[in-house]
């Protein structure tokens, strides 16, 4: 499953990173705590947060993730779309809570697999 | 008893996120022309650079705080002040056991470089030092007090790495010795917005990464003398020691 298949199946905006939408989603994570992110998500993870700052684009560029999520309409700063679109990692957005849509990434993903 | 100016929070080219320009020469010679009498340094999860900042500053007439700027599981900073080099040594064990083994990359997050007084490099951390440790505020408090040693949450005005950004308030049953705002707000209007702590003793400090920040922001002590011990009272409006809140 592909971040563009996401995308188009829960009305993702995209923000960012338009050259990853055909990276290959494999997994999901949902978490702020940047160290917990870091020590605990996998490669090919799409990941939810309610973080907008620069450093979500380190972590997810080191862990190789398919794309971020960020929810309740909240931006990215430029900084972190900056990097998105030199890493073409997508940062998406929604206007969903993190419980909401990780309960329909959870679905889709499992439907896919 | 006089009027200290301290500034107690500041990072050396250790931390990723410090310049590479914030040498423990640099800083000593910054802090001196700037009048600083007492500074902290607060490198990320390692006192390192402590002891020989500690000595070069000596030549200069300034006391040093040595400790850390510790991120608790909870993503919360913390600054931690040890009272001697042994205790120092202890507090820097503790750290290294809970530290996480996230590998640091340079081009990310900035080179993390241990030099010796002549600015010669004589170790690189390896681990991120960014990371959260595995203890929470709580158990980081314990230990710093367990080692005689003054523990203050960092910034907490900030909306990011502070008790209220990450918590949403300032436990009341937190055992700090006092609480640091960044230099984004005056104490006054802190209090103004918060008036349950209106009672609590504040610092403010620079938390510098480059130099021309050091000393931006500091915090008037009025001490006997410009020691740990003293400091330490100041915290707690003991002896006729106090922190003296700018106008």
């Amino acid at each position: 499953m592909t971040v563009k298949d996401l995308i188009q199946a829960l009305e993702l905006k995209v923000f960012s990173g338009e050259q990853g939408l055909e990276n290959e989603i494999q997994g999901g994570y949902t978490s702020d705590l940047l160290s917990d992110v870091m020590g605990h998500c996998n490669q090919n993870d799409v990941w939810v947060t309610l973080q907008t700052h620069r450093n979500i684009m380190a972590i997810a560029s080191l862990r190789d993730l398919a794309a971020i999520v960020i929810v309740k309409d909240l931006e990215p700063e430029p900084e972190a779309i900056n990097k998105s679109n030199q890493e073409n990692i997508p940062i998406l957005g929604t206007a969903l809570g993190a419980f909401e849509i990780s309960g329909k990434i959870y679905e889709f993903l499992k439907k896919k697999v | 008893m006089q009027i200290y100016r301290a500034d107690l929070h500041m990072h050396t080219l250790l931390s990723p996120c410090g310049s590479l320009e914030m040498s423990p020469r640099t800083i000593v010679d910054t802090a001196a022309a700037r009048g600083l009498d007492i500074i902290g340094i607060t490198d990320h999860n390692s006192t390192r650079h402590c002891k020989v900042i500690h000595k070069l500053a000596a030549t200069r007439n300034i006391a040093v705080l040595c400790g850390a700027e510790v991120t608790s599981s909870e993503e919360v900073h913390c600054l931690a002040f040890l009272p001697d080099f042994e205790r120092l040594d202890l507090f820097e064990n503790y750290l290294q056991a809970h530290m996480q083994d996230f590998p640091n990359d340079p081009e990310y997050f900035g080179d993390q470089v241990q030099v010796d007084e002549n600015e010669e490099i004589i170790y690189q951390e390896e681990r991120l030092l960014i990371m959260a440790i595995d203890q929470d505020i709580d158990e980081i408090e314990r230990q710093v007090h367990a080692l005689g040693g003054i523990f203050i949450p960092a910034h907490i005005n900030r909306p990011a790495f502070g008790l209220i950004s990450q918590l949403g308030f300032v436990p009341p049953d937190l055992n700090y010795d006092a609480l640091e705002l960044s230099r984004h707000i005056t104490t006054k209007d802190f209090k103004k917005a918060y008036p349950e702590l209106a009672d609590k003793t504040f610092i403010r400090s620079s938390d510098a990464h480059y130099v021309e920040d050091i000393g931006c922001c500091y915090t008037n002590f009025y001490l006997e003398q410009p020691t740990f011990d003293e400091i330490k009272l100041a915290l707690h409006n003991a002896g006729g020691r106090y922190v003296a809140e700018e106008k």
